[in-house]
Formats: structure tokens, C-alpha cells, sequence
């Protein structure tokens, strides 16, 4: 039953100079197989490139209002951005809120992450319990904060009772209430990245180290930081980019006019309340670029600590 | 026996040759393996034998020369239908499909009817005696049991030729040797025709009717199992082939192709492969089973003597292996009945014609292939 | 104090004496010393209880009226979740909410699994470029492209239609697909498709009956993933949603920023508890297949668990 088809040598014999051809591309991977790809690249041009080039297009057509107010020209979306306080303030207002909280859930994450990377009773339901706030999202966690944590809420009212306060604290509307909603969402983030870039360490470097002489602080600071910070790096970057571009919280529990006018909330307002489009997509390209600075620093302290591999995790 | 190979008069490759961006992975290999018999491309790593095997598969496309069976040329032809069975080196059994599935999956790609499947899934099982593993997943048997699936799989199809990737090298040593002993029983008892890569010289020596030595992509040598044991055409091939001492030497005297070699602290008697003159420098193999240590029971041989220092001994069952340093400090790999005490001085011996003078070419180390550099580095 | 397993004659300092060994497995001596134990579990202590409170105070306030200055509230009631109901109309938002995550989970499996195949198994031009270009929109701001994709959509006229808001939540779901389904397919042995071929089969076969089987637990994960993903977008779906196009979160955010101060506050905890139960259930439903490592990126669960 097993005879195959070898009696095609004639035509493999006449076609022969394109099947060198086809064979040349195969070589360099080119054949049919690569229109699986065509959806993807269908995806991406139609959903991203474009519509993304499109806008860096749009912020070089400033609306009429924004040329009355800040000169006519293709750059006077950016001459507002720059100028104008109320728009450029809330760069620092932005960092003000996303450094702290990227550098709090990467540094506490740390020691936390190396107490329970042992296994222990429990670890499972704590790993399912640090999920919760990523699910629930910063919409939630705003309610929950405005009612648990407000001047009437449960927090105060124990602080007040047990004698710790006289005055009920202002959690929310504020700065600290942006950057509590944003550290609920962001440090289980970074714990579990974290935690899972440590178990890509190999126990046996750790024990080398230790058969070596070397005590938890030098095992610390010459194996494992090393080791670890190509994970750091990625896992700040990550909560970076969450606490940078998150936006609800600012406006829920934070103090959307003032101290928590951050970056995207002057945004979406161009887009939403002031129909400027182009305006909101000059921030939205700044973000980008803010971001794109501080991911590229990041970068630079990750190539300077270390050049290996973890063992391809992550 | 209801499985049976599928018969073809003569496989012939010709001038194959298959080249990655530039670079030869495998130039000119020639070769007719007749019906039935059991060929082993044997070599170190990166040497072009597996490349050749894929080629021949049809999993690599050529880029020079063509294969034909019994004149009909095959290298154009798809893989999956030429018709010939694969066993992998890591099995690559289906991990989903139970054993039976796995070894069914051929027949019914072939649109066999279903009783007839049956059956013949029921034969192949019983060939690899894994009855009673039928039902079980890939992931629940053990290394050897899950070959022995794979050897089932490309036997059940009766294919025209079995193609073997290395089928032993993920397995531990005592199983390997019995996997050894399977294989070449289905082969003989079902006249596969195959070709069997490996890089491991026993096991292609004991095995195979014909050997192919393929190093840097070029065929070195072809022929059967003596022919490389006892007369390796370059020192390449002797190297590979267990010829553990390879001494640069330089000829004092030639007598037709007999000659006297020395350096080193060592006078030996030998014999040239190739035309010698008094003043060359020849590359002088010598396998340690044929450079003994004398001792009552063990002669001088053909007049060959030489003194070194022990260096090394190590227990290997009946004899024993020891490391000697000449008195011009070559370190060599020799044989004896008895434990000779470490620095103390014995005296070597070995027939002349066991002493092979390769002609010496001048080895620039980065021709040499990343296990023959790691060779070159332990020896010095 | 934890077993102290090392090589005999290696001088080692030993662990603090203070170390108050928890349950520790022999030989593994911990790093950081003992008081920052306390520190590290009250800590996590902290953090729950934080987090409880949320979830516990919105749970309490869509059951009670009225609640303002006392522990608790003075009367239980589900007269919230009725209203709320039919309020904001949530059987529709919910309605809303599953269409565009089944759309966007059958979209993104479909356009991003072969591409992930071919990335993970091919080499071909331009592949390190396209890479990026597929990963892209993970990295940045989602309003970075959400602004200009949202102004094209608002051009065309898909502006507040539920296609507007499956398309939106495509662009980040495609990339994570590709994402997690590369790494998938790469620990796939690629000699098995080999294998396949030289027992007879053609690629569709392969794709049919080896690849396709291999490949369910993995879509089933990236499937799960991009659920809960899709179910919690709030910044790209609120950019181009409108009324009867609103997803359960934006519903929400709306309710809660309506102009006049917002709806009465258990109207929006009622809403929150309903989202809250969906997420738990979607959750559950989750972790039976992904582990919780993976909802937050690609890395894979570590071998001792």
C-alpha cells in the first residue's frame, strides 16, 4: 500500500527554474506559510499604525482655537503644551504620583517576594488573594476607597476611636488617595512579577555562593540583585506604564482640578469635554515620549548592572 | 511475518549537497544503499550527518544534487509522501494520543480501513512487546518504552526505508545497549532498509553493515565495520574511530610502506598510509588496545619497544588503562594485564603494522570542529 | 532555627541567633534576617485588610440604608441592586459587556495564534521588526494610541457602536495573544510536526490533528486571560463607548462621575458588587486554568509550586 507518488520527478524536472526560485526565498523563510501572518499585519496597520500615525499627523493641525491663543503654525499644539501651565504641570504631576508608587511596589515587593518564596501553607490562597485587586480594577477600588477610607468610613472611625487620630485624616480626594488606589492596584502586580522572575533564579547559583562563604548580604548584593535586575527593570517599567497612564482614580478619589491633574485625565479631557482632537492627541504623543524617557533610563541602570541571563524567564 | 518492508532495488543519492545561507553544512555525498541493508552515518557533532538524514527525509529541501529510487528521483517529492518511516532522538511521540494512536496515526493518514489498522497496530505493538502500554499516554512510559513507541510508529507503515536520528542518545547506557540489540533484530527479522545516524562509533561499529564518516559536511570515509576499525583512510577518521594517541612523528626510515618513526622519547616501527620519505613529518595513530605494556604474559611485538612513566591507571575490568608520559613528555593511553605502579617505567610494545603514519597536514584549529578543539585542549 | 546544611569544613558564618525559624524547609536558611519578618508579614497584614475593607464597605453599603454616621447602617434592603437594575439598565450593559469580550477572544485568538505560530517557529524577514511591531501597543500608554485610534473611529462614524468598542479592545488583546501563545508554542516540540509529515500527513492534517489538539490549553489560557482583560478595560472602551454601547466598568465610572455629584452612592456599590461577583466568577473560572502569575504577565509558574 505504501507507494507514493514519486512518478512527479517529470514535472519537478520541467518547472525547475521557478522551483529554484520558490527554493531561494524557502531559504530565507519566504513561502506560503507566511500568510498566516496576514490577519496580524491587517491588525496591526488598520488598528495601530495607522490610526497612530494619523494622530502624530493630527497634532501638527492645532485647532483654531489653539492657534488664537497660542500663534498660528503646525506647532502650536506643542508651544501650548509646553507654555501652557495648566497642561505642562501635569508632567510633574503625573511623575509626582507614577514615580513613587512604581519605586514603592518594585522595592517592597523585594523582601516580600524572598519571605514567601518558600513554599508554605497558604501561598496559594494568598497568590489568589493578590489577584482580587487586579481584577477589580481602579474604578472599584475608588468606590471601595470613597466609602472605607472617607471621612465617614471605617478607617477613620477606628483611627478616631482607638485614640491614634483626633482629627478623621483625609484619605481621599488627594494626592495620598490617587497614590493608595494606585499602589492597591500596582503592588500585586509587582509581587507576583517579581516573585516569578526569583523562582527563574536557580537555588543552586544561591548555594554555590553560600558553599563559598558567602553570607545572605553578600549573596544578596553580588548573586542575586544581579541576577534579578534585568527582572526589576521590566517589572518597574510594567507598573510604571499602569500607574502613568491610569486615569480613573485620579478623577475618583484624587483631586482632579489640583494635585492629581495627571497627564492623561488633561487628555481625555481635550478629547471628551473639548472635542480637541488634535490638542489631545499632542498629550497623548507626549505620554508616549515621557514614557518612552523613563523606560530608556531604566533601561540604562539594567544594562549597567548586569549582561546574562536569568535563564529565560520572563 | 505480516509486516514487511516495502521493497526497492537501489537508493542512490548523488552529489547531495545542501548549504545554510553559504555555509556547506554537507557537500557531494554519493552513496547507493542497497535493499535491505543498515547504513550508519557516523560523526562528530555539526558534521553534516543529521542534515544529510533531514535531506533525505524531505524535511530539508536540497540545494544541490538529487536522490532516486531505483531511477526515479525522490527529492522533489514532499516528505510525507515518499513513503519512508523516521524514529527521532527525542521520540517526538504525539503527546496527546495514546501509544496505540500514535502507531495508527500513519496507517490512517493512509486512509487504511479501520480493521486492517487494528491489526496491524496489534502486530507493531507486540514487535516492541509493549502489549500492555496500548492504552497508556507518551508521558506515562518510561525513555525506552516511549523508543520503543517511535521504532513502532515508522515500522507499522511498512516503509520502503527507516530513517533513525540518533534513537539512543537520550537514553542511559545499560538501556541503550538493549535498545542496540532491538534494533538491529526488527531490522534483520523485517529487512528494513535503513540508515541510522549516530556519533557514537560502537554503537554505528556494532551495528551497521556499512558506515559512511562524514566530517565537516564531506564523507570522509565509506565502508563496513572492519574496513574503519582497522584501516581509517585519514587521521581524522582514526581519531574518530578510537585512535586515542595521535603523536606528531618524524620519519628516520622507509622500506616500501613499512617505516621507523621517532620523536619524543619514542622509536616506533610502523606503517605509512600513504607514500613517506625519510625527513616528513607524519601523525602517528595508535589505539590504546594495540599499545601494551609488556609483561610475562604480553611479548614485544614485531620488535617494537619503547620506555615511558606511568602516569594514570585505571581499573577497566579485565585490563587495565594506563597514562604514560614518554621520556620527551608525550602523554599516551595504553593497555596492560597488570597495575603497573604510578612513576615507575614500563615498556611499551605494539605490532608495527597497528601503528599507523598518517600523512600530517598542517592543522589550522579553527577547521576544526568545536568537539575537536575541546579534544586538542584536554590532550595538551 | 533552620537546619544548616553545608558542606563540612566550609567556614560559614552562622544565621543570626536571634532567627526564629518559621516552618522552613532543611537547608534553606532564610535571606533577610529575622525583625524583617515581622515587618514584611505586617505589611502584607496591612495590605489585606486595606483591601478587605474596600471590598467589605461597598458590599455593606449596596445592602443598608440609610449609612452616614455609625458603623453600620441602620436598615438591610436590596432595594439598590433593584434599582440600580433598572436604572442603568444592567441587564443590557451586561449583555454589552459579554458580546465584546467573546468577540474580542474569538478575534484575537483567530488573528493572533497563527502569527504567534509563525513567530515561534520560523525565521523569515523582517521578523524582528514585525515582532515589535505586534508588541507594540503592550508598551505604551493604552491612551497614547487610544486617542488617535478613538479620533479615526470617530471619523469613520463607529463612534460609541459596539464595534467601535470590540475594535478598541482588539488592539492590546491581539499582542497579548501573540504574547503568550509564542512561548507556548516554542516549548511545543517542533520535531513532533516532523514526525507527523513522515507518517503521511500533509500540513492540514498536522495543523488538524497534532498542532490544533497541542495548542487547546494554550488558547484556553490566552482566551481567559484576555476575558478578564477585556471585562476590566476601562481607559480605551470609555475613549469610543456610548449609551448601549457602555461595558459594565464604564457604566460604572459614568454612574459615579454623572454631572450633579454622581448617582446616590449605593446605587454605584450596587453596580460595583454586581461587576465584583462577574470578576470572581470569570476569576474562578480562571485560575482553573492559568495560574495567578499569569494574569498579570508571561511568566511562567516556578517549578515548586
Amino acid at each position: 500500500m505504501s507507494a507514493p507518488a514519486v512518478g512527479r520527478g517529470k514535472r519537478a524536472q520541467t518547472t525547475r527554474s521557478t522551483a529554484s526560485l520558490r527554493h531561494r526565498l524557502a531559504e530565507r523563510g519566504v513561502d506560503k506559510s507566511l500568510l498566516m501572518l496576514v490577519p496580524a499585519i491587517i491588525f496591526a496597520i488598520a488598528l495601530f499604525v495607522y490610526p497612530f500615525s494619523y494622530g502624530v499627523g493630527l497634532t501638527f493641525q492645532p485647532s483654531l482655537a489653539t492657534q488664537d491663543q497660542w500663534g498660528a503654525g503646525i506647532w502650536s499644539n506643542y508651544v501650548a503644551f509646553f507654555r501652557d501651565p495648566f497642561v505642562f504641570d501635569s508632567i510633574y504631576l503625573t511623575m509626582r504620583l507614577a514615580l513613587p508608587v512604581a519605586l514603592f511596589n518594585v522595592l517592597v515587593s523585594i523582601p516580600v517576594a524572598f519571605k514567601l518564596r518558600h513554599r508554605f501553607r497558604g501561598k496559594k490562597a494568598l497568590t489568589i488573594l493578590l489577584v482580587l485587586p487586579i481584577t477589580l480594577g481602579t474604578v472599584l477600588t475608588a468606590q471601595g476607597m470613597l466609602i472605607f477610607a472617607g471621612r465617614q468610613g471605617w478607617l477613620n472611625r477606628f483611627l478616631v476611636s482607638t485614640g491614634l487620630v483626633d482629627e478623621p485624616l483625609t484619605l481621599v480626594n488627594n494626592y495620598w488617595g490617587v497614590l493608595f488606589s494606585l499602589i492597591i492596584s500596582g503592588f500585586p502586580f509587582a509581587f507576583l512579577l517579581i516573585s516569578s522572575y526569583l523562582s527563574g533564579i536557580d537555588p543552586s547559583i544561591e548555594a554555590a555562593a553560600k558553599t563559598m562563604g558567602a553570607d545572605w548580604k553578600q549573596r544578596f548584593r553580588r548573586i542575586i540583585l544581579p541576577l534579578l535586575a534585568p527582572g526589576l527593570a521590566t517589572t518597574f517599567i510594567l507598573t510604571f506604564v499602569l500607574a502613568f497612564s491610569v486615569f480613573p482614580s485620579a478623577r475618583l478619589v484624587g483631586d482632579a482640578s489640583g494635585e492629581t491633574r495627571v497627564m492623561a485625565l488633561m487628555a481625555y479631557r481635550s478629547f471628551g469635554e473639548l472635542n480637541d482632537y488634535p490638542m489631545a492627541s499632542t498629550i497623548a504623543v507626549m505620554m508616549g515620549l515621557v514614557e518612552l524617557v523613563v523606560i530608556a533610563l531604566v533601561l540604562l541602570w539594567r544594562a549597567s548592572m548586569f549582561k546574562g541571563s536569568t535563564g529565560g524567564k520572563g | 511475518m505480516a509486516i514487511a518492508a516495502s521493497k526497492f532495488e537501489s537508493l542512490e543519492l548523488r552529489n547531495v549537497g545542501r548549504s545554510f545561507g553559504g555555509a556547506n553544512a554537507l557537500v557531494d555525498l554519493n552513496l547507493t544503499v542497497r535493499a535491505g541493508e543498515f547504513i550508519a552515518l557516523l560523526g562528530p557533532s555539526g558534521c553534516g550527518k543529521s542534515t544529510a538524514l533531514n535531506c533525505l527525509a524531505g524535511l530539508l529541501p536540497l540545494t544541490h544534487g538529487e536522490i532516486r529510487i531505483d531511477g526515479e528521483r525522490v527529492d522533489t517529492v514532499a516528505a510525507e509522501r515518499r513513503g519512508f518511516g523516521m524514529v527521532f532522538q527525542n521520540y517526538a511521540l504525539f503527546p496527546h494520543l495514546t501509544v496505540e494512536k500514535n502507531i495508527a496515526f500513519g496507517l490512517q493518514m493512509r486512509s487504511v480501513a479501520k480493521p486492517e489498522i487494528k491489526r496491524r497496530v496489534a502486530e507493531a505493538l507486540a514487535l516492541v512487546k509493549l502489549e500492555q502500554h496500548a492504552k497508556k499516554l507518551p508521558g506515562q512510559l518510561s525513555g525506552g518504552q516511549q523508543q520503543r513507541v517511535a521504532i513502532a510508529r515508522a515500522v507499522v507503515l511498512e516503509p520502503r526505508l527507516v530513517l533513525m536520528d540518533e534513537p539512543l542518545s537520550n537514553l542511559d547506557a545499560k538501556l541503550r545497549l538493549e535498545m542496540r540489540t532491538e534494533i538491529r533484530r526488527l531490522h534483520q527479522s523485517l529487512g528494513l532498509t535503513t540508515i541510522y545516524v549516530t556519533h557514537d562509533q560502537e554503537e554505528a561499529l556494532s551495528m551497521a553493515d556499512r558506515l559512511v564518516v562524514l566530517r565537516e559536511g564531506r564523507v570522509q570515509q565509506v565502508g563496513t565495520p572492519e574496513e574503519l576499525h582497522n584501516a581509517p583512510v585519514n587521521w581524522h577518521v582514526a581519531d574518530f574511530m578510537g585512535y586515542r594517541n595521535l603523536i606528531d612523528l618524524e620519519v628516520t626510515a622507509v622500506n616500501g610502506d613499512a617505516v621507523v618513526v621517532e620523536g619524543r622519547g619514542l622509536t616506533l616501527r610502523g606503517t605509512a598510509v600513504e607514500r613517506a620519505t625519510v625527513g616528513d613529518t607524519v601523525r602517528v595513530a595508535i589505539r590504546p588496545e594495540d599499545l601494551v605494556v609488556v609483561s610475562p604474559s604480553v611479548p614485544v611485538r614485531g620488535g617494537n619497544s619503547t620506555t615511558a612513566t606511568v602516569s594514570v591507571v585505571e581499573y577497566h575490568g579485565r585490563e587495565f588503562a594506563v597514562g604514560v608520559i614518554t621520556p620527551g613528555g608525550q602523554a599516551l593511553h595504553v593497555r596492560s594485564d597488570f597495575p603497573p605502579a604510578i612513576g615507575t617505567a614500563v615498556e611499551l610494545t605494539a605490532s608495527p603494522e597497528r601503528v599507523r603514519a598518517y600523512p600530517a597536514e598542517l592543522v589550522d584549529p579553527s577547521t576544526l570542529s568545536v568537539e575537536e578543539r575541546e579534544l586538542e585542549e584536554v590532550r595538551r | 532555627m533552620a537546619a544548616h546544611t553545608t558542606a563540612p569544613g566550609v567556614d560559614l558564618p552562622l544565621p543570626k541567633p536571634r532567627t526564629k525559624g518559621t516552618s522552613r524547609a532543611p537547608g534553606e536558611k532564610s535571606l533577610v534576617a529575622s525583625p524583617t519578618t515581622w515587618i514584611v508579614w505586617a505589611g502584607v497584614a496591612a495590605f489585606f485588610i486595606y483591601l478587605l475593607g474596600i471590598l467589605i464597605s461597598v458590599i455593606v453599603d449596596s445592602l443598608g440604608r440609610p449609612w452616614f454616621d455609625s458603623w453600620l447602617p441602620e436598615n438591610a434592603t436590596t432595594d439598590w441592586y433593584t434599582g440600580a437594575w433598572e436604572r442603568f439598565g444592567m441587564a443590557q450593559v451586561i449583555g454589552v459587556t459579554l458580546t465584546v469580550a467573546i468577540s474580542v477572544i474569538v478575534l484575537s485568538v483567530l488573528i493572533g495564534v497563527p502569527a504567534a505560530y509563525l513567530l515561534a517557529r520560523r525565521s523569515f524577514p523582517f521578523k524582528r521588526i514585525l515582532t515589535l511591531l505586534f508588541l507594540l501597543p503592550v508598551l505604551m500608554p493604552p491612551i497614547t494610541y487610544g486617542i488617535p485610534l478613538a479620533t479615526v473611529m470617530y471619523n469613520f462614524g463607529l463612534g460609541r457602536s459596539l464595534l467601535a468598542v470590540i475594535l478598541v479592545n482588539l488592539v492590546p488583546s491581539v499582542p497579548f495573544v501573540i504574547m503568550t501563545m509564542t512561548p507556548f508554542i516554542e516549548q511545543i516540540n517542533p520535531t513532533i510536526e516532523n514526525a507527523a509529515r513522515m507518517s503521511g500527513a500533509n500540513m492540514r492534517m498536522v495543523f488538524q490533528k497534532i498542532l490544533l489538539p497541542l495548542l487547546v490549553p494554550g488558547i484556553l489560557a490566552a482566551a481567559v486571560l484576555v476575558l478578564v482583560r477585556t471585562v476590566g478595560m476601562f481607559e480605551l472602551t470609555y475613549l469610543v463607548s456610548g449609551p448601549g454601547s457602555d461595558t459594565l466598568v464604564v457604566a460604572i465610572y459614568r454612574a459615579m462621575t454623572a454631572s450633579g455629584g454622581g448617582e446616590a452612592r449605593q446605587l454605584v456599590s450596587s453596580m460595583a458588587v454586581v461587576y465584583t461577583v462577574t470578576m470572581m466568577v470569570i476569576l474562578i473560572i480562571a485560575l482553573r486554568y492559568v495560574s495567578p502569575t499569569q494574569l498579570v504577565a508571561r511568566v511562567k509558574e516556578s517549578r515548586e509550586d
